[in-house]
Protein backbone atom coordinates (compact mmCIF):
# COMPACT_ATOMS: atom_id res chain seq x y z
CA UNK A 1 0.00 0.00 0.00
CA UNK A 2 1.45 3.63 -0.93
CA UNK A 3 1.00 6.36 1.40
CA UNK A 4 -0.79 8.69 0.41
CA UNK A 5 0.31 12.44 -0.28
CA UNK A 6 -1.45 15.53 1.61
CA UNK A 7 -4.67 13.31 2.71
CA UNK A 8 -6.08 12.67 -0.70
CA UNK A 9 -6.79 9.30 -2.11
CA UNK A 10 -3.67 9.06 -4.48
CA UNK A 11 -5.33 5.97 -6.65
CA UNK A 12 -8.96 7.72 -6.63
CA UNK A 13 -10.11 7.61 -9.89
CA UNK A 14 -13.30 8.35 -10.23
CA UNK A 15 -13.88 12.35 -11.19
CA UNK A 16 -13.60 13.94 -7.71
CA UNK A 17 -12.06 16.96 -6.70
CA UNK A 18 -8.46 16.39 -7.13
CA UNK A 19 -7.49 16.21 -11.09
CA UNK A 20 -5.28 13.95 -12.44
CA UNK A 21 -2.47 16.79 -13.18
CA UNK A 22 -2.91 20.10 -12.01
CA UNK A 23 -0.04 22.66 -13.10
CA UNK A 24 -0.17 26.16 -12.10
CA UNK A 25 2.06 28.82 -13.02
CA UNK A 26 4.87 26.49 -14.89
CA UNK A 27 8.45 27.87 -15.70
CA UNK A 28 11.59 26.14 -17.19
CA UNK A 29 14.21 27.87 -18.94
CA UNK A 30 17.37 26.24 -20.73
CA UNK A 31 20.27 28.66 -20.44
CA UNK A 32 18.60 31.89 -21.52
CA UNK A 33 15.59 30.66 -23.81
CA UNK A 34 12.26 30.10 -21.57
CA UNK A 35 11.04 26.87 -23.24
CA UNK A 36 7.97 26.90 -20.91
CA UNK A 37 6.64 30.47 -19.45
CA UNK A 38 3.67 30.18 -17.19
CA UNK A 39 1.44 27.26 -17.71
CA UNK A 40 -1.85 26.55 -16.15
CA UNK A 41 -3.30 22.91 -16.51
CA UNK A 42 -6.05 20.92 -14.90
CA UNK A 43 -6.67 17.51 -16.24
CA UNK A 44 -9.35 15.85 -15.00
CA UNK A 45 -9.47 12.31 -14.09
CA UNK A 46 -11.01 9.64 -16.92
CA UNK A 47 -10.26 12.08 -19.66
CA UNK A 48 -8.53 12.10 -23.20
CA UNK A 49 -6.69 15.27 -23.34
CA UNK A 50 -4.50 16.43 -25.95
CA UNK A 51 -1.74 19.25 -25.98
CA UNK A 52 -0.92 20.84 -29.16
CA UNK A 53 1.93 22.95 -30.47
CA UNK A 54 3.99 22.96 -33.52
CA UNK A 55 7.94 21.40 -32.43
CA UNK A 56 9.71 24.07 -30.11
CA UNK A 57 6.87 25.18 -28.32
CA UNK A 58 7.05 23.65 -25.47
CA UNK A 59 4.95 20.69 -25.43
CA UNK A 60 7.36 18.26 -24.88
CA UNK A 61 9.38 20.07 -21.95
CA UNK A 62 5.91 20.32 -20.42
CA UNK A 63 5.13 16.67 -20.53
CA UNK A 64 8.49 15.61 -19.65
CA UNK A 65 7.88 17.85 -16.21
CA UNK A 66 5.08 16.27 -15.63
CA UNK A 67 6.66 12.54 -16.21
CA UNK A 68 9.39 13.37 -14.24
CA UNK A 69 12.12 13.46 -16.32
CA UNK A 70 12.67 17.05 -16.10
CA UNK A 71 12.93 19.66 -13.13
CA UNK A 72 11.11 23.02 -13.29
CA UNK A 73 12.47 26.01 -12.39
CA UNK A 74 9.32 27.51 -10.89
CA UNK A 75 5.72 26.97 -10.56
CA UNK A 76 2.80 24.27 -8.79
CA UNK A 77 2.72 21.04 -10.32
CA UNK A 78 0.97 17.56 -8.91
CA UNK A 79 0.11 14.38 -11.19
CA UNK A 80 -1.94 12.09 -9.13
CA UNK A 81 -1.68 13.88 -6.04
CA UNK A 82 2.26 13.72 -6.50
CA UNK A 83 4.92 16.47 -7.08
CA UNK A 84 7.11 14.84 -9.66
CA UNK A 85 9.67 16.34 -8.87
CA UNK A 86 10.08 15.15 -4.93
CA UNK A 87 7.31 12.21 -5.40
CA UNK A 88 9.11 10.98 -8.59
CA UNK A 89 9.55 7.02 -6.91
CA UNK A 90 5.71 7.16 -6.08
CA UNK A 91 4.25 8.60 -9.16
CA UNK A 92 6.25 5.99 -11.35
CA UNK A 93 4.46 3.44 -10.17
CA UNK A 94 0.98 4.34 -11.31
CA UNK A 95 1.79 6.14 -14.40
CA UNK A 96 2.51 4.61 -18.11
CA UNK A 97 4.84 6.46 -20.86
CA UNK A 98 4.91 6.27 -24.25
CA UNK A 99 7.99 8.13 -25.32
CA UNK A 100 8.80 9.38 -29.43
CA UNK A 101 11.70 6.81 -29.24
CA UNK A 102 10.58 3.45 -29.22
CA UNK A 103 13.48 1.40 -27.97
CA UNK A 104 13.00 -1.90 -26.51
CA UNK A 105 15.61 -4.89 -25.98
CA UNK A 106 15.36 -6.37 -29.15
CA UNK A 107 15.39 -10.13 -29.34
CA UNK A 108 12.78 -10.52 -26.81
CA UNK A 109 9.52 -11.66 -27.66
CA UNK A 110 6.31 -9.29 -27.24
CA UNK A 111 5.08 -11.44 -24.43
CA UNK A 112 8.65 -11.85 -22.70
CA UNK A 113 8.84 -7.75 -23.04
CA UNK A 114 5.41 -7.01 -21.53
CA UNK A 115 6.46 -9.60 -18.58
CA UNK A 116 9.69 -8.27 -17.94
CA UNK A 117 7.88 -3.94 -17.34
CA UNK A 118 5.03 -5.69 -15.63
CA UNK A 119 7.31 -6.75 -13.54
CA UNK A 120 8.38 -3.27 -12.14
CA UNK A 121 5.15 -2.61 -11.04
CA UNK A 122 3.35 -3.34 -7.88
CA UNK A 123 -0.15 -4.32 -9.38
CA UNK A 124 0.51 -5.08 -12.94
CA UNK A 125 -2.16 -5.86 -15.45
CA UNK A 126 -2.26 -9.52 -16.65
CA UNK A 127 0.21 -9.89 -19.45
CA UNK A 128 -2.25 -11.48 -21.85
CA UNK A 129 -4.79 -9.01 -21.12
CA UNK A 130 -2.61 -5.89 -22.28
CA UNK A 131 -1.47 -7.80 -25.06
CA UNK A 132 -5.02 -8.14 -26.33
CA UNK A 133 -5.93 -4.59 -25.58
CA UNK A 134 -3.14 -2.99 -27.99
CA UNK A 135 -4.88 -6.19 -30.71
CA UNK A 136 -1.10 -7.80 -30.45
CA UNK A 137 -2.49 -11.46 -29.89
CA UNK A 138 -1.35 -12.80 -32.74
CA UNK A 139 2.34 -11.32 -31.76
CA UNK A 140 2.76 -12.39 -28.85
CA UNK A 141 5.58 -15.11 -29.41
CA UNK A 142 7.35 -13.12 -32.61
CA UNK A 143 10.59 -11.49 -31.69
CA UNK A 144 10.15 -7.67 -31.10
CA UNK A 145 12.69 -7.30 -33.92
CA UNK A 146 10.68 -8.43 -36.41
CA UNK A 147 7.53 -6.29 -35.47
CA UNK A 148 6.50 -3.10 -38.05
CA UNK A 149 6.35 -0.01 -37.23
CA UNK A 150 2.67 0.33 -36.36
CA UNK A 151 3.36 -3.10 -34.31
CA UNK A 152 6.40 -1.70 -32.38
CA UNK A 153 4.03 1.14 -31.34
CA UNK A 154 1.13 -0.71 -30.48
CA UNK A 155 4.10 -2.79 -28.55
CA UNK A 156 5.29 1.01 -26.90
CA UNK A 157 1.69 1.36 -25.58
CA UNK A 158 1.16 -2.24 -23.90
CA UNK A 159 3.92 -1.69 -21.94
CA UNK A 160 2.66 1.22 -20.95
CA UNK A 161 -0.35 0.38 -19.85
CA UNK A 162 1.63 -3.26 -18.33
CA UNK A 163 1.65 -1.41 -14.63
CA UNK A 164 -1.83 -0.79 -15.19
CA UNK A 165 -1.46 3.22 -14.71
CA UNK A 166 -4.03 5.65 -13.75
CA UNK A 167 -1.76 7.82 -15.73
CA UNK A 168 -1.22 7.38 -19.34
CA UNK A 169 1.29 9.89 -21.09
CA UNK A 170 0.86 9.23 -24.98
CA UNK A 171 4.36 11.40 -26.93
CA UNK A 172 3.22 11.52 -30.57
CA UNK A 173 1.91 7.99 -30.60
CA UNK A 174 1.26 7.96 -34.23
CA UNK A 175 3.92 10.11 -35.99
CA UNK A 176 4.89 8.07 -39.09
CA UNK A 177 2.20 6.11 -39.09
CA UNK A 178 0.13 5.01 -42.54
CA UNK A 179 -3.64 5.86 -42.48
CA UNK A 180 -4.37 2.39 -41.64
CA UNK A 181 -2.16 1.61 -38.89
CA UNK A 182 -3.05 5.50 -37.41
CA UNK A 183 -7.15 4.29 -37.16
CA UNK A 184 -5.73 1.15 -35.60
CA UNK A 185 -3.90 2.67 -32.54
CA UNK A 186 -6.93 5.50 -32.34
CA UNK A 187 -9.19 2.48 -31.17
CA UNK A 188 -6.80 1.22 -29.03
CA UNK A 189 -6.23 4.48 -27.42
CA UNK A 190 -9.63 5.62 -27.17
CA UNK A 191 -10.33 2.13 -25.58
CA UNK A 192 -8.02 3.26 -23.07
CA UNK A 193 -10.83 5.61 -22.03
CA UNK A 194 -13.51 3.07 -21.25
CA UNK A 195 -10.94 1.65 -18.80
CA UNK A 196 -11.24 4.64 -16.52
CA UNK A 197 -7.83 5.59 -17.12
CA UNK A 198 -6.85 9.40 -17.87
CA UNK A 199 -4.67 9.93 -21.06
CA UNK A 200 -2.24 12.70 -21.74
CA UNK A 201 -1.32 13.33 -25.63
CA UNK A 202 0.61 15.27 -27.64
CA UNK A 203 0.30 15.33 -31.07
CA UNK A 204 0.81 17.59 -34.26
CA UNK A 205 -1.96 15.81 -36.26
CA UNK A 206 -5.30 17.67 -35.91
CA UNK A 207 -7.81 14.79 -37.10
CA UNK A 208 -6.05 12.88 -34.34
CA UNK A 209 -6.89 15.98 -31.59
CA UNK A 210 -10.37 15.75 -32.67
CA UNK A 211 -11.10 12.03 -32.73
CA UNK A 212 -9.56 11.37 -29.66
CA UNK A 213 -9.53 14.42 -26.89
CA UNK A 214 -12.23 15.15 -24.98
CA UNK A 215 -10.37 18.30 -24.33
CA UNK A 216 -6.94 20.34 -25.99
CA UNK A 217 -4.82 22.84 -25.09
CA UNK A 218 -2.87 24.73 -28.12
CA UNK A 219 0.60 25.58 -26.96
CA UNK A 220 2.67 28.16 -28.37
CA UNK A 221 6.13 29.48 -27.78
CA UNK A 222 6.05 28.02 -24.10
CA UNK A 223 2.43 29.63 -23.39
CA UNK A 224 -1.18 28.03 -23.85
CA UNK A 225 -2.83 29.94 -26.09
CA UNK A 226 -6.19 28.38 -26.20
CA UNK A 227 -7.88 25.79 -24.63
CA UNK A 228 -11.39 23.99 -24.81
CA UNK A 229 -12.93 21.16 -26.67
CA UNK A 230 -12.17 20.74 -29.80
CA UNK A 231 -15.46 20.87 -31.72
CA UNK A 232 -15.70 24.74 -29.97
CA UNK A 233 -11.86 25.67 -29.17
CA UNK A 234 -11.56 29.14 -29.65
CA UNK A 235 -15.07 29.73 -30.70
CA UNK A 236 -14.53 28.36 -34.01
CA UNK A 237 -18.30 27.09 -34.20
CA UNK A 238 -18.99 30.64 -33.73
CA UNK A 239 -17.04 31.81 -36.43
CA UNK A 240 -18.96 32.78 -39.96
CA UNK A 241 -19.54 30.21 -42.15
CA UNK A 242 -18.34 30.38 -45.66
CA UNK A 243 -20.35 29.35 -48.79
CA UNK A 244 -18.18 28.48 -51.73
CA UNK A 245 -19.10 27.40 -55.04
CA UNK A 246 -18.53 27.54 -58.79
CA UNK A 247 -20.72 28.80 -61.69
CA UNK A 248 -20.39 27.62 -65.35
CA UNK A 249 -18.04 29.44 -67.53
CA UNK A 250 -19.85 33.10 -68.62
CA UNK A 251 -22.55 32.81 -65.99
CA UNK A 252 -22.65 36.48 -64.07
CA UNK A 253 -22.87 35.70 -60.06
CA UNK A 254 -26.34 36.94 -57.98
CA UNK A 255 -25.32 40.66 -56.81
CA UNK A 256 -24.68 40.24 -52.88
CA UNK A 257 -24.05 36.53 -53.20
CA UNK A 258 -20.70 36.41 -53.96
CA UNK A 259 -17.17 36.98 -53.50
CA UNK A 260 -14.31 38.12 -55.81
CA UNK A 261 -13.91 35.24 -58.42
CA UNK A 262 -10.86 32.54 -57.96
CA UNK A 263 -8.68 31.58 -60.71
CA UNK A 264 -10.11 27.95 -60.63
CA UNK A 265 -13.60 29.72 -61.29
CA UNK A 266 -14.98 29.08 -57.96
CA UNK A 267 -16.10 32.84 -55.60
CA UNK A 268 -16.70 32.12 -52.01
CA UNK A 269 -18.39 34.85 -49.78
CA UNK A 270 -19.18 35.09 -45.72
CA UNK A 271 -23.06 36.16 -45.41
CA UNK A 272 -24.23 37.29 -42.25
CA UNK A 273 -27.50 34.88 -42.38
CA UNK A 274 -26.38 31.49 -43.79
CA UNK A 275 -29.58 29.73 -44.12
CA UNK A 276 -31.01 32.82 -46.43
CA UNK A 277 -28.11 33.06 -48.21
CA UNK A 278 -28.54 29.27 -49.29
CA UNK A 279 -31.99 29.74 -49.55
CA UNK A 280 -31.18 32.91 -51.49
CA UNK A 281 -28.66 31.26 -53.76
CA UNK A 282 -30.25 27.89 -54.64
CA UNK A 283 -33.64 29.54 -55.64
CA UNK A 284 -31.55 32.24 -57.82
CA UNK A 285 -29.99 29.10 -58.90
CA UNK A 286 -33.05 26.96 -59.79
CA UNK A 287 -34.23 30.26 -61.69
CA UNK A 288 -31.92 30.62 -63.76
CA UNK A 289 -31.59 26.93 -64.78
CA UNK A 290 -27.85 27.17 -63.55
CA UNK A 291 -25.48 24.56 -61.61
CA UNK A 292 -23.61 25.38 -58.47
CA UNK A 293 -20.86 22.83 -58.91
CA UNK A 294 -19.34 22.05 -55.68
CA UNK A 295 -21.33 23.92 -53.41
CA UNK A 296 -20.20 23.70 -49.95
CA UNK A 297 -20.68 25.53 -46.09
CA UNK A 298 -17.66 25.88 -44.32
CA UNK A 299 -16.38 26.56 -40.66
CA UNK A 300 -12.68 27.07 -39.51
CA UNK A 301 -11.63 23.87 -39.00
CA UNK A 302 -9.52 22.52 -35.73
CA UNK A 303 -6.90 23.23 -38.48
CA UNK A 304 -7.83 26.56 -39.46
CA UNK A 305 -8.07 27.52 -35.48
CA UNK A 306 -4.78 25.79 -34.57
CA UNK A 307 -2.69 27.65 -37.60
CA UNK A 308 -4.04 31.07 -36.77
CA UNK A 309 -3.34 30.81 -32.83
CA UNK A 310 0.51 29.55 -33.48
CA UNK A 311 1.49 31.23 -36.76
CA UNK A 312 2.64 34.26 -34.35
CA UNK A 313 4.18 33.39 -31.51
CA UNK A 314 3.34 35.91 -28.75
CA UNK A 315 6.60 37.61 -27.50
CA UNK A 316 8.85 37.25 -30.93
CA UNK A 317 11.21 34.90 -28.57
CA UNK A 318 10.40 30.89 -30.06
CA UNK A 319 10.89 28.62 -27.37
CA UNK A 320 13.10 25.31 -27.64
CA UNK A 321 12.42 21.98 -26.60
CA UNK A 322 15.70 20.31 -25.69
CA UNK A 323 15.95 16.54 -26.03
CA UNK A 324 12.89 17.06 -29.00
CA UNK A 325 13.82 14.20 -31.36
CA UNK A 326 11.34 15.73 -34.13
CA UNK B 1 9.30 -7.19 -5.08
CA UNK B 2 12.47 -6.33 -3.75
CA UNK B 3 15.56 -5.10 -5.32
CA UNK B 4 17.41 -8.07 -4.82
CA UNK B 5 14.92 -10.25 -6.77
CA UNK B 6 13.92 -7.75 -9.37
CA UNK B 7 17.59 -7.51 -10.43
CA UNK B 8 17.44 -10.89 -10.41
CA UNK B 9 14.59 -10.97 -13.07
CA UNK B 10 16.76 -8.36 -14.80
CA UNK B 11 19.81 -10.85 -15.10
CA UNK B 12 17.99 -13.57 -16.55
CA UNK B 13 15.87 -11.10 -19.82
CA UNK B 14 19.57 -9.27 -20.21
CA UNK B 15 21.00 -13.55 -20.48
CA UNK B 16 18.41 -14.23 -23.34
CA UNK B 17 18.90 -11.49 -25.18
CA UNK B 18 22.77 -12.36 -25.38
CA UNK B 19 22.36 -15.58 -26.61
CA UNK B 20 19.35 -14.57 -28.62
CA UNK B 21 22.23 -12.43 -30.45
CA UNK B 22 24.08 -15.72 -31.96
CA UNK B 23 26.63 -13.41 -34.01
CA UNK B 24 27.60 -11.12 -30.98
CA UNK B 25 27.48 -14.28 -28.49
CA UNK B 26 29.82 -16.14 -30.67
CA UNK B 27 32.11 -13.63 -31.40
CA UNK B 28 32.60 -12.44 -27.76
CA UNK B 29 33.62 -16.00 -27.43
CA UNK B 30 35.74 -16.78 -30.58
CA UNK B 31 37.84 -13.43 -29.79
CA UNK B 32 40.24 -14.18 -27.15
CA UNK B 33 40.60 -17.86 -28.56
CA UNK B 34 41.21 -16.23 -31.99
CA UNK B 35 44.06 -13.80 -30.66
CA UNK B 36 45.38 -17.09 -28.72
CA UNK B 37 45.94 -18.76 -31.81
CA UNK B 38 47.36 -16.07 -33.64
CA UNK B 39 49.72 -14.66 -30.97
CA UNK B 40 51.02 -17.69 -30.35
CA UNK B 41 51.16 -19.19 -33.75
CA UNK B 42 52.81 -15.92 -34.84
CA UNK B 43 55.51 -15.18 -32.46
CA UNK B 44 55.88 -19.71 -32.33
CA UNK B 45 56.86 -21.05 -28.73
CA UNK B 46 59.45 -19.16 -26.82
CA UNK B 47 60.32 -18.76 -23.18
CA UNK B 48 59.64 -15.30 -21.51
CA UNK B 49 61.02 -14.43 -18.88
CA UNK B 50 58.98 -12.91 -15.74
CA UNK B 51 61.63 -11.40 -13.46
CA UNK B 52 63.21 -14.62 -11.87
CA UNK B 53 61.09 -17.45 -13.58
CA UNK B 54 60.94 -18.22 -17.34
CA UNK B 55 57.58 -19.34 -18.64
CA UNK B 56 56.39 -20.80 -21.90
CA UNK B 57 55.09 -18.21 -24.11
CA UNK B 58 51.40 -20.18 -24.60
CA UNK B 59 51.01 -19.86 -21.05
CA UNK B 60 51.71 -16.74 -20.90
CA UNK B 61 49.03 -15.55 -23.53
CA UNK B 62 46.91 -17.53 -22.02
CA UNK B 63 46.83 -15.87 -19.25
CA UNK B 64 46.98 -12.43 -21.90
CA UNK B 65 43.72 -13.68 -23.70
CA UNK B 66 42.27 -14.19 -20.49
CA UNK B 67 43.01 -10.62 -19.29
CA UNK B 68 41.88 -9.39 -23.02
CA UNK B 69 38.97 -11.76 -22.56
CA UNK B 70 37.44 -10.53 -19.02
CA UNK B 71 38.23 -6.63 -20.41
CA UNK B 72 35.69 -6.92 -23.66
CA UNK B 73 33.40 -8.43 -21.90
CA UNK B 74 32.88 -5.89 -19.47
CA UNK B 75 34.75 -2.51 -20.15
CA UNK B 76 34.09 -2.87 -23.96
CA UNK B 77 30.77 -4.85 -24.21
CA UNK B 78 29.12 -2.42 -21.47
CA UNK B 79 30.15 0.72 -22.43
CA UNK B 80 29.01 0.22 -26.12
CA UNK B 81 25.85 -1.78 -25.08
CA UNK B 82 24.42 0.93 -22.47
CA UNK B 83 25.25 3.75 -24.95
CA UNK B 84 23.48 1.59 -27.68
CA UNK B 85 20.26 1.49 -25.42
CA UNK B 86 20.97 4.91 -24.13
CA UNK B 87 20.05 6.33 -27.98
CA UNK B 88 17.44 3.74 -28.58
CA UNK B 89 15.63 5.02 -25.94
CA UNK B 90 15.88 2.02 -24.01
CA UNK B 91 17.65 3.67 -20.89
CA UNK B 92 14.52 6.57 -20.68
CA UNK B 93 11.86 4.33 -21.12
CA UNK B 94 13.27 2.22 -18.47
CA UNK B 95 13.45 5.22 -16.17
CA UNK B 96 10.14 5.82 -16.56
CA UNK B 97 9.59 2.90 -14.22
CA UNK B 98 10.00 1.87 -11.01
CA UNK B 99 12.45 -0.43 -11.45
CA UNK B 100 15.65 0.86 -9.43
CA UNK B 101 18.00 1.91 -11.63
CA UNK B 102 21.00 -0.17 -9.36
CA UNK B 103 18.71 -3.33 -10.81
CA UNK B 104 18.70 -2.21 -14.29
CA UNK B 105 22.76 -1.65 -14.64
CA UNK B 106 23.84 -3.85 -11.69
CA UNK B 107 22.03 -6.69 -13.84
CA UNK B 108 24.25 -6.00 -16.84
CA UNK B 109 26.98 -5.90 -14.79
CA UNK B 110 26.74 -9.39 -12.86
CA UNK B 111 25.57 -10.70 -16.02
CA UNK B 112 29.11 -9.03 -18.12
CA UNK B 113 30.79 -10.72 -15.17
CA UNK B 114 28.86 -14.16 -15.48
CA UNK B 115 30.26 -14.04 -19.14
CA UNK B 116 33.86 -13.20 -17.79
CA UNK B 117 34.06 -15.76 -15.57
CA UNK B 118 33.12 -18.54 -18.86
CA UNK B 119 35.28 -16.97 -20.96
CA UNK B 120 38.51 -17.22 -18.36
CA UNK B 121 37.09 -20.64 -17.69
CA UNK B 122 36.90 -21.78 -21.84
CA UNK B 123 40.74 -19.72 -22.67
CA UNK B 124 42.49 -21.75 -19.72
CA UNK B 125 40.46 -25.15 -20.91
CA UNK B 126 41.49 -24.08 -24.22
CA UNK B 127 45.31 -23.01 -23.62
CA UNK B 128 45.07 -26.39 -21.43
CA UNK B 129 44.04 -28.78 -23.80
CA UNK B 130 46.11 -27.29 -27.12
CA UNK B 131 48.76 -25.42 -25.53
CA UNK B 132 49.43 -27.41 -22.20
CA UNK B 133 49.36 -23.92 -20.26
CA UNK B 134 49.03 -24.80 -16.61
CA UNK B 135 45.65 -23.42 -14.69
CA UNK B 136 45.34 -22.21 -11.41
CA UNK B 137 44.24 -24.94 -8.40
CA UNK B 138 43.90 -24.84 -5.39
CA UNK B 139 44.27 -22.17 -3.01
CA UNK B 140 45.73 -20.38 -5.98
CA UNK B 141 42.84 -20.43 -7.66
CA UNK B 142 40.41 -18.86 -4.77
CA UNK B 143 42.86 -16.08 -5.39
CA UNK B 144 42.61 -16.01 -8.76
CA UNK B 145 38.81 -15.95 -8.65
CA UNK B 146 39.00 -12.98 -6.16
CA UNK B 147 41.30 -11.22 -8.95
CA UNK B 148 38.92 -12.01 -11.76
CA UNK B 149 35.35 -11.00 -9.93
CA UNK B 150 37.24 -7.70 -8.65
CA UNK B 151 38.68 -6.99 -12.45
CA UNK B 152 35.60 -8.29 -13.93
CA UNK B 153 33.17 -5.51 -11.68
CA UNK B 154 35.63 -2.62 -11.80
CA UNK B 155 35.95 -2.86 -15.34
CA UNK B 156 32.70 -3.09 -15.96
CA UNK B 157 31.83 0.36 -13.80
CA UNK B 158 34.53 1.81 -16.04
CA UNK B 159 32.50 0.87 -18.93
CA UNK B 160 29.39 2.35 -16.93
CA UNK B 161 31.69 5.33 -16.55
CA UNK B 162 32.91 5.89 -20.16
CA UNK B 163 29.64 6.35 -21.57
CA UNK B 164 29.23 9.67 -20.25
CA UNK B 165 32.15 10.44 -22.66
CA UNK B 166 30.14 8.84 -25.20
CA UNK B 167 28.15 11.14 -27.36
CA UNK B 168 26.53 8.84 -29.82
CA UNK B 169 26.50 5.02 -30.31
CA UNK B 170 27.95 4.97 -33.65
CA UNK B 171 31.34 6.73 -31.68
CA UNK B 172 30.97 3.95 -28.68
CA UNK B 173 33.27 1.66 -30.33
CA UNK B 174 35.64 4.46 -31.80
CA UNK B 175 35.84 5.39 -28.42
CA UNK B 176 36.20 2.31 -26.40
CA UNK B 177 39.07 1.09 -28.23
CA UNK B 178 40.94 4.24 -28.51
CA UNK B 179 41.24 3.99 -24.59
CA UNK B 180 41.53 0.49 -24.39
CA UNK B 181 43.73 -0.68 -27.14
CA UNK B 182 46.98 1.38 -26.38
CA UNK B 183 46.36 0.49 -22.81
CA UNK B 184 46.40 -2.68 -23.31
CA UNK B 185 50.16 -2.69 -25.25
CA UNK B 186 51.23 -0.88 -22.82
CA UNK B 187 50.30 -3.00 -20.04
CA UNK B 188 52.76 -5.68 -21.36
CA UNK B 189 49.19 -7.80 -22.40
CA UNK B 190 49.96 -8.51 -26.25
CA UNK B 191 53.38 -8.07 -26.04
CA UNK B 192 55.48 -9.05 -22.95
CA UNK B 193 57.84 -6.41 -21.66
CA UNK B 194 61.63 -6.71 -22.12
CA UNK B 195 64.38 -5.57 -20.30
CA UNK B 196 64.36 -2.66 -22.73
CA UNK B 197 61.28 -1.30 -22.18
CA UNK B 198 60.91 2.14 -21.83
CA UNK B 199 60.55 3.86 -18.29
CA UNK B 200 57.47 6.05 -19.45
CA UNK B 201 55.62 2.75 -20.43
CA UNK B 202 56.29 0.91 -17.28
CA UNK B 203 55.10 4.29 -15.74
CA UNK B 204 51.85 4.32 -17.26
CA UNK B 205 51.30 0.75 -16.29
CA UNK B 206 52.00 1.30 -13.02
CA UNK B 207 49.31 4.29 -12.75
CA UNK B 208 46.77 2.37 -15.22
CA UNK B 209 44.45 -0.62 -14.19
CA UNK B 210 44.85 -2.67 -17.24
CA UNK B 211 48.47 -3.91 -16.14
CA UNK B 212 47.36 -4.71 -12.32
CA UNK B 213 44.75 -6.63 -13.19
CA UNK B 214 46.83 -8.63 -15.86
CA UNK B 215 49.25 -8.85 -13.04
CA UNK B 216 46.69 -10.67 -10.66
CA UNK B 217 45.58 -13.12 -13.74
CA UNK B 218 49.52 -13.66 -14.28
CA UNK B 219 49.92 -15.07 -10.81
CA UNK B 220 46.92 -17.90 -11.07
CA UNK B 221 48.29 -18.98 -14.52
CA UNK B 222 51.97 -18.36 -14.71
CA UNK B 223 52.68 -18.98 -10.54
CA UNK B 224 54.21 -15.40 -10.48
CA UNK B 225 54.36 -13.09 -7.55
CA UNK B 226 50.93 -12.68 -6.15
CA UNK B 227 50.70 -8.87 -4.84
CA UNK B 228 47.10 -8.14 -3.07
CA UNK B 229 48.69 -4.02 -3.94
CA UNK B 230 47.39 -4.90 -7.57
CA UNK B 231 44.04 -6.34 -6.66
CA UNK B 232 43.46 -2.93 -4.36
CA UNK B 233 45.07 -0.85 -7.47
CA UNK B 234 42.19 -2.13 -9.68
CA UNK B 235 39.37 -1.81 -6.81
CA UNK B 236 40.00 1.94 -6.18
CA UNK B 237 39.92 2.26 -10.44
CA UNK B 238 36.70 0.20 -10.19
CA UNK B 239 35.17 2.72 -7.58
CA UNK B 240 36.27 5.89 -9.38
CA UNK B 241 34.60 4.52 -12.13
CA UNK B 242 31.66 3.64 -10.10
CA UNK B 243 31.22 7.31 -8.39
CA UNK B 244 32.02 9.07 -11.85
CA UNK B 245 29.50 7.00 -13.29
CA UNK B 246 26.68 7.84 -10.23
CA UNK B 247 27.82 11.93 -11.05
CA UNK B 248 27.78 11.85 -14.55
CA UNK B 249 25.63 8.88 -15.79
CA UNK B 250 22.89 9.79 -18.56
CA UNK B 251 19.43 8.00 -18.85
CA UNK B 252 18.89 10.07 -21.78
CA UNK B 253 20.53 10.61 -25.70
CA UNK B 254 22.85 13.08 -26.19
CA UNK B 255 21.37 16.04 -28.27
CA UNK B 256 23.26 17.94 -30.50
Amino acid sequence: MTTLPGGTAAGETTGGVQPAVHVRGLVKSYGGLTAVNGIDLDIHRGEIFALLGPNGAGKTTTVEILEGYRSRDSGEVTVLGWDPARQRAQLKSQIGIVLQSTGVERYLTVAETVRMYAGYYPHPRPVDEVIGLVGLDAKSNSRVNKLSGGQQRRLDVAIALAGDPDLLFLDEPTTGFDPSARRESWDVIKNLATLGKTVLLTTHYMEEAQYLADRVAVISAGQIVAEGDPATLANRELARARVRYRLPAGTAPPPGLAGPAEADGFTEFAPDDVTLALHQLTGWALEQRVSLDGLEVTRPSLEDVYLSLTSDPPGGQAGREEGSTA
Amino acid sequence: MSAVSMTATQIRYVNKSFWRNPASAFFTFAFPLMFLVIFTSLLGHYNVQIGTRTVNSATYYVASMATFAVITACYNNIAIQITFQRDAGVLKRTNGTPLPSSSFLGARMVHALLISVLLVAITAAFGKAFYSASIPTGLTLVRFLIVLVVGAASFCALGLAVTAAIPNAEASAAIVNATILPLLFLSGVFIPFGNSTPSWILWIARVFPVKHFFDGMKAGFLGTPFNWTDTLVVAIWGLAGLLLAIRFFSWEPRTG
